[in-house]
């Protein structure tokens, strides 16, 4: 079906499920209860969860196929960001133009600078993409600040040209909208204690980032996929068969960066502001983490992988110390403040000392990732049932 | 531009290029010895910056006597806080040891860089010589993550100013020595101790690969390690020690640097990125390389943020280590002094 | 009788060593051409400076009226020449149908394609003859094996697959059997003579294994300290005084 074996399409109809109804699994605690904290099911953090998907899905694509890590991905995110408000700003508050024009910019962008970086493999390739990213992001900040807004960053305002529908508006900045349905518009419905949330912006994500979790699964099964493994696997050998790796891994490093434009695109429609700080190695460094975290070279891995980070980024900064004492009330007071005192640090402020912690455990006892050590239980199980 | 603007900026890159060459040296000599990427080694350095502020804080920790026939701003009985180390050694010894807490807190970093790197070879890094790079990578930024955090914990965000002794307060005039006339040439003289402090550590560092019998054999290892395993010859063990000493490197090029820039929880994660651009400059796996790349980066930094040559080109003392880098690699496939195959898949 | 390929005046110096010195030779085409010659001989360097591995400091090795020094390894491939890689050379993470599938793409769609959204398994026809390859030298049970997990002698022979489903102009055969079983070397000869035979493809093939040579070669050339010192037909070989002389004083 749509061109997937079996396999691939249920894990593609999973997704879906896990996509749509993510606004009401991500709520399993009742609105007031004290574990409401770690409910994930509000619309920023979803957009989050799908948007930073993308971003993984592509950088896969790269890293996961051929093997060559790209320290720089975040420059392609940021360049995105910029054309997408350039775009909102100067065409139409629609965020069509906007994720498109992001798309082909960061695929430009990575053109160039995956055309040089590509001359050298290994760390050497590492370091060229991570000084382009560093190079771009000094010089956002810096020396670019007409186009990119410098260190406040670039965002929309009311005087903007707009060309197709600048005429009509008055009033408040405008928010930006699909046809006319604003990203920012959500539903809320109550039932019993719990409360949903259905976002516009996060259902656009959402359709969005399964065309690009399908594509992304037909590349991995594809020929060119194939040719993307055996450059992981023999780089040299594959060019006594009569292939030049050059171009493949070039292809490959322009749809990784288009994967992230993709990302920034939907980013600014979401919330259309785009500062430096996105291109920083950081960030960067994040997107690798999460497709290492997910489990590389698996085509399902990055989703889940930005999805804990990110649930661990926003759920963990949040939780303050009142909230540890009303969590540990039941306890004598001696215990209580004794429990807030050992969890205090690792959390709110000090949430960073939980996600290094994470990423260490992760690789000490997760090889492969949670997808990639997932998959070798399973088929040791049923491999001891084969048997 | 003038000869004076010209060896100016020499002097000033001399001292970061110092800290870039001895993290970069350190970052080597894991890399070389152990096939280890350390990206926890700029945590290190920021825990050698951290050893100045901690031995500081010792060094002043004081009795509180209250006068009662004065008073404070807020009214209140005056406090006077007497440091121990006055009480017990008399003021002018107590006074001269909290003012040159800095270079006293070399013989605390030692030993702790010591065991912090012992400790992290065996329990850590030891279990990752077999897993590819990526997982390297990752575990160390983990660890890089955790020890900032820990030092945020104790010590706060904020920037801890760590002074030079009074007695390096001020600048030597360089140009009134060589003649260029007075006022011309200054350069502050805690910059011209750290760069003194780090040429001898580089030189201790390779005089103590090259002229000791425990240096050839970790040299022999570097080059290749199963042949040296095959002689009978316990290399884990040496490598630890390397991996100890390594760390050490990095402490010590953060202790010194305090007062150049007082350290903070990311001083160390400021320097990882450049040092790694540094490293791989250099060519990976070579020590002089790394060296080298340090001082040339360092002084083309310190050029490019002169007034007349950002006005010319705007931006470029943000860019320009990257800048060079990307042009080095371009040109030298693997770096300034690399060898071939290291790395490279 | 045409000439597949002409080696001329090819020399080459490590250092102090002069490994190649002044070679010549002229391959029939769709014979079956041995270089054999003592260890050291330089058979092995000269079959790099064919396929680009290696560049000679002079002389030119003409392939179908073409230079093939100065070109890319994949130039060469894509004009014909397939080369099967004495210590297997193959892609270790991907499965066995998948190896030989590479080099068959390769074959139909040259040095690039862009072929990212038809399934893998929709590319039946080549995959059949992928298949067809595998199934010749009896390796069809094997087909979605990982190349790692496999024994040293199906390593080699998955190498030789994936020369061979290239149907390549000419072939070149580093040691193909080397550490085989008998059986499964004269298994390896039938299959190298019936596709000789059947689809006229020249192959240099380099030896030491005398058993594989006189049973396959049409032509020898023997070679000792980077010259070639006879080329002639193998009844002719046997006897000849240089190269007993070649493979003697080559020990001293």
């Amino acid at each position: 079906m749509l061109g997937l074996s079996r396999n691939d399409f249920l894990m593609l109809l999973f997704v879906l499920f896990l996509v749509a109804a993510a606004p009401i699994l991500l709520n399993p605690f009742p609105e007031g209860s004290s574990l409401a904290q770690f409910n994930a099911g509000y619309p920023d953090l979803m957009q989050r969860f799908l948007i930073f998907g993308i971003f993984a899905i592509g950088f896969n694509i790269l890293f996961g196929l051929t093997g060559y890590l790209s320290f720089g991905h975040a420059a392609f995110l940021g360049a995105g960001s910029y054309a997408g408000v350039w775009m909102l700003k100067l065409l139409t508050i629609n965020v069509i133009p906007a994720i498109i024009v992001s798309t082909l910019v960061a695929g430009l962008f990575s053109l160039a600078i995956g055309y040089i970086s590509l001359r050298r493999s290994g760390i050497y390739f590492s370091i060229l993409t991570l000084a382009f990213a560093q190079m771009s992001f000094a010089l956002a900040s810096s020396v670019l600040q007409p186009i990119t807004g410098g260190e406040t960053g670039l965002q929309t305002n009311l005087n903007d040209p707009r060309i197709l529908d600048g005429a009509n508006t008055t009033g408040n900045i405008p928010a930006p909208s699909l046809f006319g349905w604003e990203m920012r518009e959500s539903m809320q419905v109550p039932v019993g204690d719990w409360l949903w949330t259905f976002n516009v912006g996060y259902y656009v994500c959402a359709f969005i980032l399964l065309i690009a979790f399908y594509i992304s699964i037909r590349i991995f099964r594809s020929p060119f996929g194939m040719m993307l493994k055996a450059i992981k696997s023999n780089n040299e050998r594959l060019s006594y068969t009569g292939i030049s790796p050059r171009p493949y891994t070039l292809a490959a490093f322009v749809i990784s960066g288009m994967y992230a434009g993709l990302a920034g695109g939907l980013m600014v429609s979401m919330d259309p502001l785009a500062g430096s700080e996105r291109m920083q190695w950081t960030a960067s460094g994040e997107v690798v983490l999460m497709t290492i975290l997910g489990g590389v070279g698996t085509v399902l891995g990055p989703v889940i992988g930005a999805g804990i980070i990110k649930y661990f980024e926003n759920i963990f900064s949040k939780i303050n110390d009142n909230l540890l004492h009303g969590w540990f009330s039941f306890m004598p007071d001696g215990l209580e403040d004794f429990m807030v005192a050992v969890i205090h640090p690792f959390v709110g402020k000090g949430w960073h000392l939980s996600l290094g912690l994470m990423f260490m455990l992760a690789i000490i006892f997760l090889p492969g990732g949670f997808v990639g050590s997932l998959h070798n239980v399973f088929s040791r199980i049923f491999r001891k049932r084969a048997q | 531009m003038e000869l004076s603007a010209i060896l100016l900026q020499v002097l000033n890159g001399l001292d970061k290029g110092s800290a870039y060459a001895l993290i970069a040296l350190g970052l080597t000599l894991i890399f070389g010895t152990l096939g280890v990427v350390n990206f926890a080694h700029g945590a290190l350095f920021m825990i050698g910056a951290f050893c100045a502020v901690t031995v500081q804080r010792l060094l002043s920790l004081s009795t509180i006597t209250i006068d009662e026939s004065k008073t404070d701003f807020l009214g209140k009985p005056l406090q006077i806080k007497t440091p121990y180390v006055e009480s017990w050694f008399g003021e002018s010894v107590g006074n001269a040891l909290i003012d040159w807490s800095v270079p006293l807190a070399i013989f605390l970093t030692i030993p702790v860089m010591l065991i912090i790197g012992f400790v992290m070879e065996r329990g850590l890094i030891k279990h990752f010589y077999k897993r590819p790079h990526s997982d390297q990578i990752l575990v160390t930024f983990g660890l890089a993550i955790v020890l900032q955090e820990i030092i945020k914990a104790y010590f706060g965000a904020n920037q801890i100013p760590a002074p030079a002794p009074s007695a390096f307060i001020g600048s030597f005039d360089f140009g009134s020595v060589i003649g260029m006339g007075p006022g011309k040439l200054l350069y502050p003289y805690w910059r011209i101790v750290y760069f003194c402090f780090a040429m001898l550590i580089i030189a201790l560092v390779f005089a103590f690969l090259q002229f000791t019998t425990f240096g050839m054999v970790v040299r022999a290892g570097m080059a290749d390690r199963e042949t040296v395993g095959l002689l009978g010859i316990n290399i884990d063990k040496r490598f630890t020690i390397m991996f100890g000493i390594a760390a050490a490197v990095a402490g010590l090029a953060g202790v010194m640097y305090t007062p150049i820039n007082s350290p903070s929880y990311t001083s160390g994660m400021d320097f990882l990125v450049i040092s790694f651009v540094v490293v791989v400059v250099g060519g990976m796996g070579s020590l002089g390389g790394a060296v080298l790349a340090g001082f040339v980066l360092g002084i083309l930094e310190s050029f490019a943020s002169m007034r007349e040559v950002i006005e010319f080109i705007p931006g470029i003392n943000q860019v320009v280590i990257y800048l060079a880098a990307i042009v080095i690699l371009l040109a030298r496939p693997r770096g300034l002094l690399g060898r071939k195959g290291v790395m490279e898949s | 009788m045409t000439v597949a390929l002409e080696v001329k005046g090819v020399n080459k110096r490590f250092g102090g060593l002069q490994a190649l010195n002044d070679v010549n030779l002229s391959v029939d085409e769709g014979r079956i051409h041995a270089i054999i010659g003592p260890n050291g001989a330089g058979k092995s360097t000269l079959l790099n400076t064919f396929v680009g591995r290696l560049k000679p400091d002079s002389g030119s090795v003409i392939f179908d009226g073409k230079n093939l020094i100065g070109r890319l390894p994949h130039q060469i491939n894509q004009a014909g020449v397939s080369r099967v890689f004495q210590t297997p050379e193959i892609f270790a993470d991907l499965t066995v149908i998948e190896n030989v599938m590479i080099p068959a793409l390769a074959h139909r769609d040259g040095i690039f394609e862009l072929n990212a959204f038809k399934p893998l398994r929709r590319e039946t026809d080549i995959r059949q003859k992928a298949v067809d390859v595998l199934e010749d030298l009896g390796m069809k049970d094997k087909l979605d094996m990982v190349a790692a997990s496999m024994s040293r002698g199906d390593k080699r022979r998955l190498e030789m697959a994936m020369g061979l489903v290239q149907e390549p102009k000419l072939l070149l055969l580093d040691e193909p059997t080397a550490g085989m079983s008998r059986a499964d070397t004269n298994n390896t000869i039938e299959v190298l003579k019936h596709i000789g035979d059947s689809r006229g493809i020249t192959m240099i093939i380099i030896e030491h294994d005398m058993h594989v040579v006189f049973s396959l070669a049409d032509k020898i050339s023997v070679l000792a300290q980077g010259t070639v010192i006879v080329e002639d037909a193998p009844e002719n070989i046997k006897g000849n005084v240089k190269v007993q002389e070649a493979y003697l004083g080559g020990a001293h």
